[in-house]
């Protein structure tokens, strides 16, 4: 890990002196040594402070709507699972593909912080990466556990370690793909009776603070001007009677999403909360692929996405409505 | 805020015995905005409107609404009644308090707290309408008929008579339809071909009309006035500049086993070949599959025949791409497939017929020169059973739930002529009921009994098993209720005649609707029996329901007219019911391009000043001629930046409002 990183330092620079790159978006150290925070760096110098390693959880897709409008080129990092959402972004005509460049960078899965905490790492200072143990300091020592056990879920969940779209890639160790369940926390709930399933999301979105950090990092959320923040669309920020009143901004969120999202989980990741929103989300990548084939938003920048285009051998509504519906 | 006036028409007793009107009328007065409210028997008649009208004056009013029927009922009317005392029209807005309200409900106190709830959300919709003008779009002077049958080429006909252009397209290589095969039709028993050639050749010849043979409509765009067809000309490996319709080079083809379809398959043809003697355009086609020199690549025997140079393989499809005004479908029917009627052994025996194949055998163009001999020993059949309704008014999954409409006269007609040429053959008719609703048709059957002799028998078939060269039919007399055993030498059967296949592509293509049995839907079963639900799309013939001939012909015209109105003005009034895209909110995704089924967004960059921030930006722009207001965009753009004029989110959620209140 500590291997690629250099590498990826090297080639920013590098790029950075040809004039290749006019700057380099990346990760930098935050006000925790766990919490590494994008950033974007303009010079050799400033790229010192370049950090990749088992916290580079953000996913940088996003801000290129922004940094590729600017004058000039800017190198950007991405992950295999932030290449999908780079994908859909161009898809969606919002970043311009070519003020961009892009080095996919190997991804051995992202640490969650909370669940090493929980695992003893208090006090942490920093993390070791074999690929298959994490050794954590911590003020108190270090604690070595699975990697696999202290996954995010985005990761636990993982889509794949191929990147999708790329200029050049680093890759030091290959990854192997393991077979991951995706659906399995969706089946979970589908299994619920209406009235637990009703309870769970209840339980869950009761919790929603409305902080709209969900929104605020999802790449799929690049509205100019969000529905929630337009008094005209009369679902604008209003006060709740009831916190349940909330359900509604998230299930109208994966509505909005629906077909978009590419399920990099950054929504889940950020959340204060803990609410599992990524199986909102993953019920409609579901449901979608059972309903009209196989589809990952993302994986291409061209294809037609399920929800947006019609054929005559589309599902009728009363199969789905079957297959939806209160049984 | 608006001054509206609430009219609540009783319709008769159709609202009023199962409203309160007046309480309606009552709860109107308490509505936001509402400053008059009135009951009146009948809101659409002269002195309804009027009344309308004068309180319009009187009060002032900017805004009304009507509960009474459907909106696709009176809607224009009573905007034409506001706009005449100078209210724009789009500010009366219809309640529909009968097809949704006091005709599915008995309890007159739940029926009218429904109407009141009606009511209220249309008033809440008419506090936020605004006053909205049509533009205008121009008409394309041409129509296309798609199918170029009895039911085709009569409209084409027609608007070609009234000085329009029109084009017929053609999936087989010869228009001519179904009739084309028929041997005589009831009720005069005049030569099937004798009537209809002519109409072919005339079509042909029209300098108005251009016939695309063997040709498939591969998609359609655009809407009323202004459709835009993509045409596939199917490659027919001879170039019909050339060919002279010689038939030459069918005579040396030498494969010579493929299916003739003209004879519904009772004999075969070459594989270069021409379907039959008076086919428009006469041309000869290549069956690819039939084709030696397809398969093999030798051969060429056609190609060394030919002496105008015609034939040529390398022919590929061709795409044209052509606008019209108007379209007309006339796609026809088929008998349906009998593989699922085991009962009648249909599959297992050739003795045992369809209709349709039998006036290929009485037909003196036919596989047998005219002279009735049964398939499978070429003798002449003694006695004959006819089978009625064989998959028509059915319950059964192959069976079609409707009455085929034309099998009782035909049979009626082939039982006749078969008496009148062979006078020894015994005919035998077994139906369920005989319909013979239509000029002389009554008496035309009455023939067949009296005149001729046939033997009506009332009940079904069960059974036809081969028995000893014959056919032994099992069957039942309902009438002296028992069992019939008949040894038949030729069975025939009615069977169902459904949709062409291509008819629901069709619909779906030109975004009109279709029926359970896949015949394409009218827009009022009485009122507007030839026009589609979708503006500038018109029916004729079968695809639109089971008919005969006089029918179809009388369909045909009434649909040509219907053209011709069209195609008659310059410009139509487009709908003003568009979308449009706040510029603001636009992020330029393409979503709504995407779902747009008329192609009428599109996409610009443009400098836009968002509160002082000046940039370009790729934004969707909406063509307002295109556009046909169904709203898929509005639903599909994320940021709510698209909204439909006359529909508007705000207006939606107030009326959704308004019923939850």
């Amino acid at each position: 890990m500590q291997k690629v990183a250099e590498i990826a330092q090297k080639r920013a620079i590098q790029l950075l002196n040809q004039g290749a790159v006019n700057r380099v978006l990346g990760w930098k150290k935050g006000e925790f040594p766990y919490d590494e925070t994008p950033a974007v760096f303009a010079s050799a110098d400033e790229l010192k402070d370049f950090v990749y390693d088992s916290f580079s959880s953000p996913n940088l897709s996003k801000y290129l709507i922004e940094e590729s409008r600017k004058e000039g080129k800017v190198l950007a990092f991405l992950k295999p699972c932030d290449t999908y959402s780079f994908n859909q972004l161009i898809k969606e005509h919002r970043v311009n593909r070519e003020n961009v460049y892009i080095i996919g960078i190997e991804c051995g899965g992202m640490i969650d912080v909370v669940t090493l905490k929980n695992r003893g790492a208090v006090g942490l200072t920093g993390a070791d990466d074999d690929g298959e143990n994490i050794t954590a300091h911590t003020l108190y020592g270090d604690v070595k556990v699975r990697k696999e056990e202290v996954l995010l879920e985005k990761c636990q969940a993982c889509k794949g370690k191929k990147h999708v779209i790329y200029d050049e890639l680093i890759i030091v160790n290959p990854q192997d793909e393991k077979p991951r369940d995706r659906f399995a926390g969706v089946e979970a709930i589908e299994a619920m009776t209406p009235q637990e399933r009703f309870d769970f999301w209840r339980a869950q979105l009761s919790k929603c603070i409305r902080c709209n950090a969900c929104r605020n990092i999802c790449p799929a959320c690049s509205c100019l001007q969000c529905v929630f923040d337009n008094p005209k669309s009369g679902v604008a920020s209003k006060a709740s009677p009831d916190t349940f009143e909330e359900q509604l901004y998230h299930i109208i969120r994966a509505f909005h999403v629906a077909g978009r999202c590419t399920d990099c989980g950054e929504c889940s990741r950020v959340c204060p909360q803990d609410i599992p929103l990524h199986l909102l989300n993953r019920k409609f990548i579901k449901d979608m692929s059972a309903f009209y084939g196989e589809y990952k938003a993302g994986e291409d920048s061209e294809t037609r996405p399920p929800l947006v285009d019609f054929s005559k051998d589309d599902v009728e509504p009363c199969i789905i409505s079957d297959k939806g519906g209160d049984r | 805020m608006q001054k509206i006036g609430v009219f609540i028409c009783w319709c008769g007793s159709n609202i009023a015995a199962t409203v309160d009107v007046k309480k309606v009328a009552e709860a109107a007065l308490r509505e936001p905005g509402v400053v008059f409210s009135a009951d009146y028997q009948y809101m659409c008649s002269e002195s309804g409107q009027r009344l309308m009208k004068d309180t319009i004056k009187e009060k002032g009013l900017t805004g009304v609404v009507v509960c009474s029927c459907s909106p696709r009922m009176h809607e224009a009317t009573f905007r034409k009644a506001a706009e005449s005392c100078g209210l724009n029209p789009y500010m009366v807005e219809i309640a529909n308090i009968r097809e949704h309200c006091s005709w599915i409900h008995k309890d007159i106190e739940e029926a009218t707290e429904k109407a009141v709830i009606l009511m209220r959300a249309a008033v809440a919709k008419v506090n936020l309408n605004q006053s909205l003008t049509a533009g205008k779009s121009d008409v394309v002077k041409r129509a296309l008929v798609i199918g170029g049958g009895i039911a085709g080429i009569q409209t084409a006909l027609d608007i070609a008579e009234a000085g329009y252009e029109v084009d017929i397209v053609e999936k087989k290589p010869t228009i001519g339809g179904k009739m084309a095969e028929l041997d005589k039709t009831f009720p005069t028993l005049d030569c099937s071909a004798c009537i209809l050639t002519p109409k072919m050749v005339d079509a042909a010849a029209h300098e108005k009309i251009k016939i695309y043979a063997y040709s498939e409509v591969e998609k359609v765009s655009g809407f009323v006035g202004n459709f835009t067809a993509t045409i596939r000309k199917k490659a027919r490996y001879v170039n019909e500049n050339l060919c002279t319709g010689c038939g030459l080079c069918t005579e040396k083809c030498p494969s010579r086993k493929a299916p003739n379809e003209f004879n519904e398959g009772l004999n075969t043809r070459s594989a270069i070949y021409i379907p039959f003697a008076q086919a428009v355009p006469k041309l000869a086609v290549i069956d690819p599959a039939a084709c030696i020199h397809f398969k093999t690549g030798k051969c060429g025997l056609c190609e060394k025949t030919c002496d105008a140079k015609a034939i040529d393989y390398n022919q590929k499809d061709e795409l044209i791409e052509r606008r019209y005004g108007a379209i007309v479908v006339a796609t026809g029917f088929n008998v349906i497939k009998l593989d699922n009627f085991e009962e009648y052994g249909y599959a297992a025996n050739p003795d045992v017929i369809t209709s349709l194949e039998l006036e290929r055998l009485m037909n003196a163009a036919g596989p047998t020169g005219g002279t009735l001999l049964r398939p499978s020993d070429k003798t002449h059949p003694k006695k004959i059973v006819f089978v009625q309704c064989v998959g028509s008014r059915g319950q059964r999954p192959c069976d079609k739930p409707y009455c085929s409409k034309i099998c009782c006269m035909y049979t009626a007609k082939h039982s006749m002529l078969i008496r009148e040429k062979y006078p020894d053959t015994e005919v035998y008719v077994f139906y369920i009921d005989v319909r013979t609703p239509g000029k002389n048709f009554e008496e035309f059957y009455r023939r067949a009994v009296e005149q001729y002799g046939v033997h009506y028998i009332k009940g079904q078939v069960g059974k036809v098993a081969e028995n000893e060269g014959k056919l032994r039919v099992y069957g039942s007399d309902l009438l002296l209720n028992e069992q019939v055993v008949i040894d038949a030498d030729l069975v025939v059967l009615a069977a169902a005649i459904e949709p062409d296949e291509s008819a629901k592509k069709i619909a779906t293509m030109l975004t009109t609707s279709i029926d359970t049995n896949n015949f394409l839907t009218e827009a009022h079963p009485k009122l507007r029996p030839v026009e589609s639900a979708t503006a500038g799309i018109f029916l004729s013939g079968v695809c639109q329901g089971p008919k005969d001939i006089p029918e179809t012909v009388a369909q045909a015209s009434a649909a040509a007219v219907k053209v011709v109105g069209l195609l008659a003005k310059d410009q139509i009034t487009c709908n003003p019911c568009v979308a449009r895209s706040d510029e603001l909110l636009c992020n330029g995704c393409s979503a709504c391009e995407k779902v747009c089924p008329y192609g009428a967004i599109s996409y610009m960059d443009k400098e836009v000043n968002d509160h002082g921030k000046r940039e370009v930006r790729r934004l969707a722009y909406v063509n307002e001629a295109v556009c046909q207001g169904c709203g898929a965009c509005t639903v599909a753009c994320p940021s709510g930046a698209m909204d439909l004029k006359g529909f508007t989110n705000k207006q939606i959620m107030a009326e959704v409002d308004a019923i939850c209140r």
